[in-house]
Order: C-alpha cells, then sequence, then structure tokens
C-alpha cells in the first residue's frame, strides 16, 4: 500500500507537469533581470492595444534574470516566444548554439533589432565635487570609480569597451596607449563587484568611490530612486553605444502557433506608445516625436559603436574578452 | 555530518558534567554574555533588520507589497511545493530508515552514506545536474521532447530540485532513533501474531513518530527556503514558476527594497514557526 501511495504522488506530481498545449492566449516574454517594471509598463499598455485591435484578450508572462543565464534557458528548453536582452552576444547564442533563430536576425527589424538604446554614463555624488566631465577624468589619481567585474558583468565590459575606444580615439588608435588607459582605469577601481546591482550598492549604501558608471538608463534610475538632491547624472562628451536587441525566438513560436502575438509584441515597442514607455523609464529612443518630447531628460553625446570601433561582436570577442585577451592582460597586470 | 554515535555523545557529555565540578563563576558568565551578544549581532541584528524595512513604510504598504499578484503567486507556488515534497520525503525517509534499521545487508553503510549526498554536495549542482539530464540539450532532453513531455522550467521541475535537496531531512532523523530503539517492540507484535501493516500503524509509527514530524519540519523549512537548485530549473516565469526566495530576489535586483523585505518577512516568519515546532517537538521527542 505503501508503495502504491509512492506512486500515487509521483504520478499526481507528474501530472501536473505537461504544459497545457491549448490555443496560446498569451506569450513568453524572456528578459534581462532589471527591466521588471519597465516590461509590465509595457505589457499593460500592449495587452490594452491588441484588445483593442484584435478583440482578444491576451496574457505576456515575464521570466527576468542575468540575459546570460536566460539564453541558457531557453537552450535547455525554456520556452520564450520572444527575447528582449540587453547583449547582442546573448541573442546571437540562440542562432550559434541551437539554430533557434535566423542568423540575419538582427535586419528584422529596424535599429539592428534594437528598439532603445542607452550608453555607459556617469553617477556622481551632488554637487560633482571632484568635477568628472570626460572618461580621462577616471584615471586622475584623486578619482575612486565603481563598477562591476568585467569578468563577470555584461555591463561592466560596455564601461571597459567605452573607456577603451575613448582612449583609441584620443591616442590615434594606439593599442598600446589605450590599454594602458584601461588599466589605469582599473587600478583606480577599489572593490570590484561581481554584477550591477552590488556595484550600486557599493558606491551609494557603502559611500564608496566617487563615480558609478552604468548604463544611463540606470543611471538616471538610480539617481531618481535614491534621491536627486544626493546625486547627479553626467553624461560624457562621447560613449559607446549600446543595444538592447529584441527577437521573436522562431523555434518556439512555430511549434506554439503564437507567432503572430508575438511579433505584434515586438513592433509595439516601436510604436509612439511604445517609445514614450520606454523613453519614460530612461531608454534613449529613435522615434522623433517621443525623441523630442524628452530631450531634456538625454544630453546630447556622441556614440561610437561596437561595429566601427572594435570590427563588430564576434571579432571584438576574440580579440578582448576571450582567455588571455586583452582584458585578461589589463585586468590582471593592473 | 552527523551520525547515531554523534548524537548519542551529548547525552554522555551532559551526564558527566552534572557529575563534574562546577566551572569558575567569572569564566562561567563571561562565556554566555559572549555567546549572548554574538548571537544577538549575527541573528537577532539580521532578523530585525527584514522587519524594520518591510514595514518602514506603514503597514498599507506592507500589505500591499505582499498582496501583489506576483509575491502571492510565488508564496503559493512555496507553500504547494512544500505540500508537494514534504510528504513524499516522509515516506521515503521511512522506507530508507526502516531499510538500513532492521535488516543487514552488504552495501548498508554505503547506503547511508548515498542518502546523504544532498547535504555535502552544493544546491546549486543538483539543479546543473538535472538541468544537464532533462534540458533539451541534455541527456534524456531529446526522448522527452519526441514525447512532448516537458519537465524543466515547469513547476514539477521545482518539486524535483526540491525533492533531492531535501530527501535526507527525515532519514537523518529516524535511522538513529530507530537504531536506538532496536526491533524488539516489532518482534513481540509479530509473534503476537500481528500482520505487517499492524506492526507498522500500531508499534513502528507510534515510537518514531515525534522524530518523524521533526524531520518533517526541517524538511519543510529547506524546501521553502530553497534558491540555487529552484534557480537553475525554475525558468523564473512570474506568476508561473517563481518561488519566493526567487521572487525576493527579483524584487531587490528591481530596487524594491520594501517589497523585498516584506516578501523576506514572511519566509523569516515561516521559521519563525518552524523554530517553535521544532522545539515543541524536540520536547515531546525527550519526554
Amino acid at each position: 500500500m505503501k508503495k502504491l501511495f509512492v506512486y500515487a504522488t509521483v504520478a499526481l506530481a507528474l501530472g501536473l507537469g505537461p504544459v497545457k498545449a491549448a490555443e496560446p492566449t498569451g506569450i513568453l516574454n524572456v528578459s534581462y533581470d532589471v527591466s521588471r517594471e519597465l516590461y509590465e509598463q509595457v505589457n499593460k499598455a500592449f495587452t490594452a492595444a491588441y484588445k483593442k485591435e484584435a478583440g482578444k484578450d491576451i496574457t505576456v508572462n515575464q521570466s527576468h534574470a542575468g540575459s546570460s543565464k536566460q539564453a541558457r534557458s531557453i537552450l535547455e528548453g525554456l520556452e520564450a516566444d520572444v527575447v528582449t536582452f540587453n547583449q547582442v552576444t546573448d541573442v546571437q547564442v540562440l542562432h550559434d548554439k541551437g539554430n533557434f533563430i535566423p542568423a540575419d536576425w538582427q535586419s528584422r527589424l529596424p535599429n539592428n533589432s534594437s528598439p532603445y538604446y542607452s550608453l555607459p554614463a556617469f553617477l556622481v555624488r551632488a554637487g560633482n565635487p571632484k568635477h568628472i566631465k570626460n572618461w580621462d577624468d577616471l584615471v586622475r589619481d584623486d578619482v575612486k570609480v565603481i563598477f562591476p567585474n568585467p569578468k563577470t558583468s555584461g555591463n561592466a565590459r560596455y564601461t571597459y569597451l567605452a573607456a577603451y575606444a575613448y582612449a583609441l580615439e584620443a591616442n590615434n588608435k594606439d593599442q598600446a596607449k589605450a590599454q594602458d588607459f584601461v588599466k589605469k582605469l582599473f587600478a583606480n577601481v577599489p572593490v570590484f563587484d561581481t554584477g550591477g546591482r552590488a556595484a550600486t550598492t557599493t558606491f551609494a549604501e557603502r559611500g564608496i568611490g566617487d563615480v558609478l558608471i552604468t548604463f544611463e538608463a540606470e543611471v538616471l534610475g538610480t539617481r531618481k530612486q535614491l534621491g536627486e538632491d544626493k546625486y547627479e547624472a553626467v553624461v560624457p562628451p562621447v560613449s559607446l553605444l549600446a543595444e538592447f536587441p529584441v527577437t521573436v525566438v522562431d523555434k518556439v513560436v512555430d511549434k506554439r502557433g503564437s507567432r503572430a502575438i508575438a511579433e505584434n509584441y515586438l513592433k509595439f515597442l516601436y510604436t509612439p506608445e511604445g517609445q514614450d514607455i520606454l523613453a519614460q523609464n530612461f531608454n534613449r529612443v529613435n522615434d522623433e516625436t517621443i525623441k523630442a518630447k524628452y530631450a531634456a531628460q538625454f544630453p546630447e553625446t556622441r556614440l561610437v559603436t561596437v561595429e566601427d570601433v572594435f570590427g563588430g561582436w564576434d571579432k571584438l570577442s576574440k580579440e578582448h574578452f576571450a582567455e588571455g585577451g586583452i582584458l585578461d592582460k589589463v585586468f590582471t597586470k593592473r | 555530518m552527523q551520525t547515531a554515535a554523534d548524537l548519542a555523545a551529548p547525552a554522555k557529555m551532559q551526564s558527566s558534567r552534572r557529575h563534574g565540578q562546577r566551572p569558575a563563576r567569572t569564566a562561567h558568565w563571561l562565556l554566555i554574555l559572549a555567546a549572548m551578544a554574538l548571537s544577538a549581532l549575527f541573528i537577532g541584528v539580521p532578523i530585525a533588520v527584514i522587519f524594520t524595512y518591510a514595514l518602514r513604510e506603514g503597514i498599507s504598504v506592507y500589505i500591499a507589497q505582499i498582496t501583489q499578484p506576483a509575491t502571492l503567486h510565488a508564496i503559493w507556488l512555496t507553500v504547494l511545493t512544500a505540500i508537494v515534497v514534504v510528504p513524499i520525503n516522509m515516506v521515503f525517509g521511512i522506507c530508507v530508515a526502516w531499510l538500513v534499521t532492521r535488516f543487514r545487508f552488504p552495501g548498508r553503510r554505503l547506503l547511508i552514506t548515498f542518502i546523504e549526498i544532498p547535504f555535502s554536495v552544493s544546491p546549486i549542482v543538483a539543479g546543473v545536474t538535472y538541468l544537464f539530464l532533462y534540458g533539451s540539450q541534455g541527456l534524456l532532453g531529446p526522448l522527452l521532447e519526441s514525447h512532448d513531455i516537458k519537465i524543466m522550467f515547469t513547476v514539477p521541475a521545482i518539486f524535483l530540485v526540491s525533492l533531492f535537496v531535501t530527501s535526507p531531512f527525515v532519514a537523518r532523523e529516524l535511522i538513529p532513533l530507530m537504531q536506538a530503539q532496536g526491533s524488539e517492540d516489532e518482534e513481540a507484535a509479530i509473534t503476537l501474531g500481528a500482520t505487517g501493516l499492524q506492526t507498522f500503524f500500531y508499534v513502528t509509527l507510534p515510537n518514531i513518530r515525534w522524530a518523524l514530524l521533526y524531520g518533517a519540519v526541517l524538511c519543510n523549512a529547506r524546501v521553502m527556503g530553497e534558491f540555487g537548485a529552484v534557480s537553475v530549473v525554475s525558468g523564473a516565469i512570474r506568476g508561473q514558476t517563481n518561488t519566493l526566495p526567487l521572487q525576493i530576489e527579483l524584487l531587490f535586483n528591481d530596487y524594491n527594497v520594501t517589497g523585498a523585505f516584506a516578501a523576506s518577512s514572511t519566509l523569516a516568519l515561516i521559521a519563525v514557526v518552524t523554530l517553535i515546532l521544532k522545539y515543541v517537538l524536540e520536547r515531546k521527542q525527550a519526554g
């Protein structure tokens, strides 16, 4: 009888298992870790718009975690209809490792399939006492800089690349001098946290450092959260374009029959309504009217791209981030 | 890891202390004071912080945070996981304890060590192992997919890893007790004509009930708090596969400090209830 009970319980547990494969009335958006409130607003607006247009109630479910982990989970079976990530490489993995999306995924939607973008910017203490304005201020002897470990954090890799790109430009593309520059930058970092959230805590709650470097969207969001009288945002005159790529996961939507909703969802991000929500959450967008509306929030700056400076993500990963690459060289010998 | 011998040791120590001489008074009090201060600093303060932060914006904000649909669902999923996992592990624990304390067979000691493996490996290893077994690119992945069975990133995946991580709890409580009790009672029952089932329900079960409940309480606490293994296999779909510990991390990453601490306070409350139950059960067991 005991055996029977075990079987019954196991059967019960498994019975709850297989996902209901009914007509899709919803999609799953698998996203990066700090985007929860943003997509909560987007989803609310989208479901309302979809109901008006197609007359159907749908739900958009959300999953949030580090985007590399999310990509891995999708490859292992997490059924994401769309992904909205903060790293181009993490989307590319879905093609390279499992053929979940076609090779040309980036050309399927405008702006490299990136409905919004951001850039590494600075958060400084009120009044900017150390007069930090540009990247070369960060290597001064009297400045302590906070950003996470570039070996573990995608966010910090952008900081590293932006600093490197700045130094290349300032030194006539001299690689050796650019490497010296980032070495000096690393030497000014008192603690390397593993992720962006921890680095913010180090800067704000432990009061360590003069400047925190992270995406502009987070700089502005953190400032609003922690007190606009206590911190100031500084956008350097030149920085690196950070794209937030999105795509439909073809293998999943074709299996579930949810392609129409999924594509609709991503297109919504490009509509004025979608762009407005994105800009409200401190992301830069390309829609001209929305751009004008939020012009005061986003100071003018010149953005360089990974393609122009580093010859694309593929080449960049091999030269800089591979084992024994440039990052290892400048990071360990600091 | 505790073994039956370790469990027997404190009893011996206690009795020898009773007969030995009293320690010097000042040293005695200093030690007590140090222990109290350290417990307050390392345990009391963090727990106080949880509730202070959870309630710092007032009780109505606290309630609003807890009753957010995503947090409510996380609480429900965590409770559901415990409802499924704890009974299975109780049955498993009884079976194993019965087997290794009532029978002699080659590999018995090895089996005792073997069931404690979940204690000695990190939960993240458990999660990753299950992923490599049942994930799409894992060993059984293609087979499961061809039958359209999905395990990873669903609720049963959470049950499975929780089962793995907490499987030793009940067995570990029962084995030393059943070893100490011996099988005389059961042999007597059988001799008097009781059937196997009668022996189990009228003799064995009453003898082990408090230890069994004690193990269940510990198992329950661990199931509800499990983070590492669940984090790997859950997929963290909000309102579907997000357990309470995962929801807390999510809220914290979102800079929603009050929400994170409000959710934490529910886990802390469960922990307090567990401790009280544990205390009561320990007294029952001793008495």
